[in-house]
């Protein structure tokens, strides 16, 4: 039967092969691009799911951000492969000392997509609209400003915060100031997040960018942000297929930086990683996001470019001090000591994957060299649970077992072997799976039914309140005690800080603290996320914060 | 018999909404859901505050029924929480990929599967017989995703006959007009097209075939031996027919007639199928929208739409099979 | 009452088909069913023909010993009672079968092993590591235990909720009848993978039970419609007749005479039924809706969590397991069609 088939399957072939002969004589009508044989060619890259819209402020999430990333630029950005800072639309930026008026020369001779200039009033024409914007459904699709900026000059929401945003003006046209209520730590990097790219007001208004509608269960969105994105990227929009899941980029001839290399990106969407690699094989597509950390050897022996993200991420065991035996310290340290997290990287993580003593990775500024470190000793673990009175300690441990992140690809067996190890020093663990988007996040983030969970974090910008001051800036369900406030002000008052000097200390005795004093949770590890290509593509570099961008990419034949 | 039309159809609508607002009701009262899905990581009480208003969730959740039934009546099932898109759009362009993917394997069970059972039938009992039969019988045994992914990795890692995945090569321009994609390229011209989606039409097709076929072998096999021993053969037989005529004009006209009724039966097993092939090849179809819509975050205007249609659908044709009841049996004709 | 929708679908015995020796040679039974109707019909169909086979008026008695008198006979049945037989015992002596603890990791394999390298076979593990340093051997084995589980569950409460509609059904007739094939029908009618992945989305949580659930509801209508239409064969018969006639309780009638009469047909289908459970649970498990917890050492589990991810690791992780599952899910299969095929009437001499 198999053979038969094998002949019906090749017969078959036969006549298709046949046919694509055919059709090189047949008319087609669609518009031809075939025959222009550019110096570029086309890059076509697998990402790994759908983006929601193009209009970046609405945005949140990397695979929203990856065409975004080819068609808009920031004020500030990021040196290629780090998450240092570099002149972006702005050539260079200057604050005053309070950190609240911050000055951007721009770029000249900038020109968006539909061919209007790129000036002061066009950015500050984005700020205020980001600012001003109305109703619920479009202020609470707006995450990250409101991580930057806070509130709006109205907000729907009570609870939303006082914005941080006051006003921006141009006082020339190469010269935007925008002007803040109060300094935050995030500043100037926040500048450089994708979500905050600078969009043309011209088509913002042609195309009704601010109008987010509410149709029933869901949102619907501009032309804007469906069919008509423009920026200033060294790509302009081409269209969406979305039988065919594929994004199509064409070269902006007249971009301010580097011109793109190739004629055009394809960015053709594979939920499934072992297909993203299979297609990566057949030479179909010439790069692909996220590998299963099992294929990366594999592919590598066959060629192919494994580029690791240098890790800007942390997977951490949440502790929640709810449970009141979770309240002491020395219980909290016993977990920690009774982790073989070694053997977890070596065995589970992603190849590169370090074990993580502090909640953020050594790139970021205000790393403690110093930390108290819980090495792997099981036995001190007993002790600890003894003096503490805790033996025979029972704890539930959720964990989502239908997700990948990047810094968690497999959520089920970094469980099992935690919850191994706590159990080979006399904790039961008693396992509760809960799916990812079906209840996981709802009953760690917002119940705290949990004693201990997974849970990660990929930064958005070189800050360590993006990381540590996520975590535990302020009281947090996840976590547990509304009482740890000489954390929270901590925290707080390190993230005030406007000179580097301070802050680096502040943030330095911060981590300390936190490993030492506070154990709020602990770190396992961080694990570099990676993207394969093809041999004959040139010019790929790989950035920590996912912020890749494909101008400098060519395809050699 | 109008009567009884009339009626049914009343009790269809009363029984959709009904339905509607069991899965409704149920749906949004189970843990996590959008608001979750859309915050990821970067959830705040705030946030999660201010989604729910914008989504509507805080109302009371008949309110929220009515708002739904209200544009349900217009045609409008809302859109998508996961792509922003309409969900009438989103079905619709699913909707062909899964129908070309069953055809297809339709087809190759058929074409492959009657002619084996005939001949396993002409020849019973010998060794081509007791293969055919244990072929089938793995056919049915083997998890369908396995074999998908025996085939996919044999024929598109090892040999490279077949594309790994997806619908059409990447990068190659087609006018969607009716969405089969094949038909599409002819309807165009573009037979590049057509044949390229054909090229990555055949594995798929070939998986998803696998239990079909191995239910017409047997039908067919079981069909033919029947009528085989039927009188009208065996006097064909004895008049001295030639054994051709006997075998086109009495057997397999008379044998035919099951398999093709087991034929319209595959097709529910042929959609549980397209769920698990259309996973392993990523096809962009129906079974790939329900699975996503679940693991994606409870899409619930795309999952409230799809049981409903499915209610819709099996509703509908409960009532034919009502009525085919009345048509064929004169006894319940007048009621 | 008579419902005409009831009178159609009813395998209302026929004469050629309640002779012996005379149903043989004319058409099928099945046939006049089987074109009535659009959807279901082969399906039910089969259903009623096994359904009428074992309420033969014959009597239960010499109806199994001739089954099994025809079934020792049989290599089919032979080869598929052998494998099941030894995956039973497998299941049941796993502990003293299987080398290790399914669940322990061992030093010697983890400090191999990585996420793109599975330690292969070594001393003391002929089957090499499993993705986390745990015996793969004793997993498989074990493996069988929780297969026979997830099998014989979903199975025992499909037939047993089954069973009830159908008893229901076929002893009150009537609009009762009418009502719940009417479910029936549109569960028969529905995909039943799709059937299963929209109560696991229904199901406020993920664990074994919500697979198990899901799994044994897609059987019910199945053993429904089998009791039902073997209740209705028997109503007729003789034997029920006479009962009747002596003055016997209809509830009596119901529970000591019909119910176990159609006890064999009811077997027989959950013999089939089981094959198709241990592979709809592999599915699940495949689709990311399955059992989440990967400790747990079931085949279709490891298929489809494990056999998937590291498919090109270690490819065995895909294989053993299923093969395991092909070769079991065929000998029941086997099984059951010799069983089906053992007591059909028309093959009886």
């Amino acid at each position: 039967m198999q053979a038969r088939r094998l002949k019906t399957a090749m017969a078959i072939a036969a006549v298709a092969a046949l046919a694509v002969g055919a059709a090189g004589c047949a008319k087609s009508e669609r518009d031809g691009d075939s025959g222009e044989a550019k110096t570029g060619g086309t890059f076509i890259f697998a990402g790994a799911g759908d983006p929601k819209n193009f209009d970046p402020i609405f945005n949140d999430d990397g695979e929203s951000f990856r065409p975004v990333r080819q068609m808009f630029d920031t004020l500030v950005s990021h040196k290629p492969g780090t998450a240092e800072l570099q002149g972006g639309l702005a050539e260079s930026w200057e604050h005053d000392p309070e950190g609240k008026v911050w000055t951007f020369k721009l770029r000249q001779g900038v020109k968006f997509h539909d061919g209007t200039p790129f000036d002061a009033a066009a950015v500050c024409f984005n700020f205020d609209r980001w600012y001003n914007m109305k109703g619920a459904a479009a202020q609470s699709q707006m995450i990250y400003y409101m991580d930057v900026f806070g509130g709006f000059a109205n907000n729907e929401s009570p609870d939303a915060g006082k914005p941080v945003y006051n006003k921006c003006e141009a006082k020339d046209g190469g010269t935007a100031v925008v002007t803040l209520n109060q300094y935050k730590g995030a500043f100037p990097g926040a500048f450089a997040l994708t979500s905050l790219s600078i969009a043309s007001p011209e088509a913002l208004k042609k195309y009704d960018a601010n109008t987010v509608k509410q149709n029933g269960d869901s949102f619907e969105y501009s032309a804007f942000a469906t069919t008509n994105p423009v920026g200033t990227g060294p790509f302009t929009f081409g269209g969406w297929d979305k039988a065919k899941n594929e994004i199509t980029l064409n070269r902006n001839p007249d971009y301010w930086g580097d011109k793109a290399k190739v004629d055009k990106v394809i960015i053709k969407i594979i939920k499934d990683e072992s297909t993203r690699k299979q297609e990566l094989r057949a030479g179909t597509v010439q790069g692909i996001d996220f590998p299963a950390p099992a294929d990366r050897k594999a592919l590598e022996g066959e060629g192919f470019q494994v580029i690791n993200r240098p890790a800007f991420n942390v997977l951490y065991l949440g502790l929640n001090q709810k449970n009141p035996k979770l309240k002491d310290l020395r219980v909290r340290q016993a977990i920690a000591y009774a982790l073989n997290r070694q053997q977890l990287v070596q065995t589970k993580g992603p190849g590169g994957a370090k074990v993580a003593d502090e909640f953020m990775p050594d790139t970021v500024l205000g790393y403690a060299p110093d930390v108290q470190k819980y090495e792997y000793n099981p036995d001190k673990a007993k002790q600890l649970l003894k003096d503490a009175g805790a033996e025979g300690l029972t704890l539930n441990f959720y964990y989502p077992p239908d997700v990948s992140r990047p810094y968690m690809p497999n959520p089920q067996e970094i469980f099992t072997v935690l919850a191994n190890d706590l159990q080979a020093v006399g904790i039961k663990v008693n396992g509760v799976p809960r799916p990812w988007n079906g209840g996981f996040k709802d009953d760690v983030q917002q119940f705290g039914k949990q004693d201990l969970h997974i849970l990660g974090w990929t930064g958005d910008y070189n800050d360590p309140g993006n990381f540590v001051g996520t975590f535990f800036g302020r009281a947090k369900v996840e976590f547990g005690d509304q009482s740890m406030t000489e954390m929270f002000e901590a925290i707080t008052k390190a993230d005030a800080t406007v000179d580097d000097a301070g802050k680096k200390a502040a943030w330095e005795q911060v981590n300390r603290d936190i490993a030492a004093k506070w154990l709020p949770a602990v770190p396992l590890w961080h694990a570099p996320p990676a993207i394969v290509v093809t041999k004959d593509v040139k010019g790929m570099v790989a950035s920590p914060l996912t912020d890749e961008r494909f101008n400098t990419v060519s395809v050699g034949k | 018999m109008l009567r009884v039309i009339v009626r049914r159809l009343l009790q269809l609508v009363v029984t959709l909404i009904a339905l509607s607002a069991l899965i409704f009701i149920w749906l949004r009262n189970l843990p996590g859901g959008p608001v979750e899905a859309l915050l990821g990581e970067r959830a705040t009480p705030e946030r999660r505050v201010l989604l729910t208003k914008a989504l509507g969730y805080d109302q009371p959740i008949l309110v929220q029924y009515g708002k739904f039934m209200q544009r349900v009546v217009t045609g409008d099932f809302g859109n998508s929480i996961r792509t922003g898109d309409p969900v009438t759009e989103v079905i619709s362009r699913a909707f062909p990929a899964t129908i070309e993917l069953a055809l297809a394997a339709m087809i190759i069970a058929v074409g492959l599967g009657v002619p084996l059972g005939y001949l396993a039938a002409r020849w019973r009992g010998r060794s081509l017989d007791n293969l055919t039969i244990a072929g089938t019988l793995l056919g049915i045994s083997i998890p369908i995703f396995f074999l998908g992914y025996l085939l996919k990795d044999v024929f598109t890692q090892n040999i490279h006959w077949f594309p790994p995945s997806g619908r059409l090569t990447t990068g190659l321009d087609n006018t969607h007009v009716t969405g089969f994609f094949v038909l599409d390229g002819l309807l165009t011209r573009e037979f590049d097209a057509s044949a390229d989606a054909l090229w990555h039409l055949i594995l798929p097709a070939i998986t998803l075939a696998t239990i079909p076929l191995a239910v017409i072998v047997r039908i067919t096999r079981a069909s033919v031996l029947d009528v085989l021993n039927e009188d009208y053969v065996r006097t064909a037989e004895a008049k001295g027919l030639r054994h051709r005529t006997i075998r086109g004009r009495h057997i397999l006209r008379n044998a035919l007639l099951p398999v093709v009724t087991t034929i319209g039966l595959q097709t529910g097993a042929l959609l549980s199928g397209a769920v698990l092939t259309e996973k392993v090849y990523n096809w962009g179809g129906l079974g790939t929208l329900i699975t996503d819509s679940i693991t994606g975050g409870r899409d619930y205007p795309v999952l409230q739409a799809i049981i409903l249609l499915a209610a819709l659908v099996f509703v509908v044709v409960n009532l034919l099979v009502d009525l085919s009841y009345a048509f064929i049996d004169p006894r319940v004709r007048v009621r | 009452m008579s419902d005409p929708i009831t009178q159609a679908g009813a395998p209302t015995p026929r004469s050629g088909n309640d002779k012996p020796g005379s149903g043989d040679d004319k058409p099928r039974p099945g046939m006049s069913e089987r074109s009535i109707g659009v959807l279901g019909d082969r399906k039910k169909a089969r259903l009623d023909e096994l359904a009428r086979a074992s309420a033969s008026d014959r009597g239960g008695v010499s109806l199994v010993r001739d089954a099994v008198r025809r079934l020792r006979r049989n290599p089919v049945a032979i080869v598929g009672a052998s494998i099941v037989g030894l995956f039973i015992l497998v299941a049941i002596f796993a502990p003293l079968i299987a080398p290790h603890d399914p669940v322990q990791r061992f030093d010697e394999l983890t400090k191999n092993l990585t996420v793109d390298s599975i330690p292969g076979a070594t001393a003391g593990h002929p089957f090499g590591s499993d993705p986390l340093g745990r015996d793969f051997l004793s997993r498989m084995i074990y493996g069988a235990r929780q297969t026979l589980f997830v099998g014989v569950l979903a199975t025992l409460i499909g037939l047993s909720l089954g069973v009830l509609i159908g008893a229901i059904a076929g002893a009150f007739g009537g609009w009762v009848d009418v009502v719940l094939m009417r479910l029936t029908d549109v569960m028969l009618a529905l995909p039943s993978l799709l059937l299963a992945i929209t109560l696991v989305a229904m199901a406020s949580r993920s664990s074994q039970w919500t697979v198990i659930f899901a799994v044994a509801i897609v059987s019910v209508p199945i053993f429904a419609r089998l009791l039902r239409g073997s209740m209705l064969a028997q109503r007729e018969s003789d034997h029920v007749l006479a009962a009747r006639a002596l003055g016997v309780k209809e509830r009596n009638i119901v529970l000591r005479h019909m119910l176990p009469n159609s006890l064999t047909a009811v077997i027989v289908q959950a013999t089939l039924t089981f094959a198709v459970a241990i592979l709809d649970a592999a599915a699940l498990s495949f689709l990311g809706l399955g059992d989440p917890d990967i400790n747990r050492a079931e085949w279709g589990l490891m298929l489809g969590v494990d056999g998937q991810r590291y498919f090109e690791v270690r490819p065995e992780l895909a294989y053993y397991p299923a093969l395991a599952i092909i070769v079991v899910a065929l000998g029941f299969t086997l099984l059951g069609e010799a069983m089906r095929e053992a007591i059909d009437p028309k093959n009886r001499r």
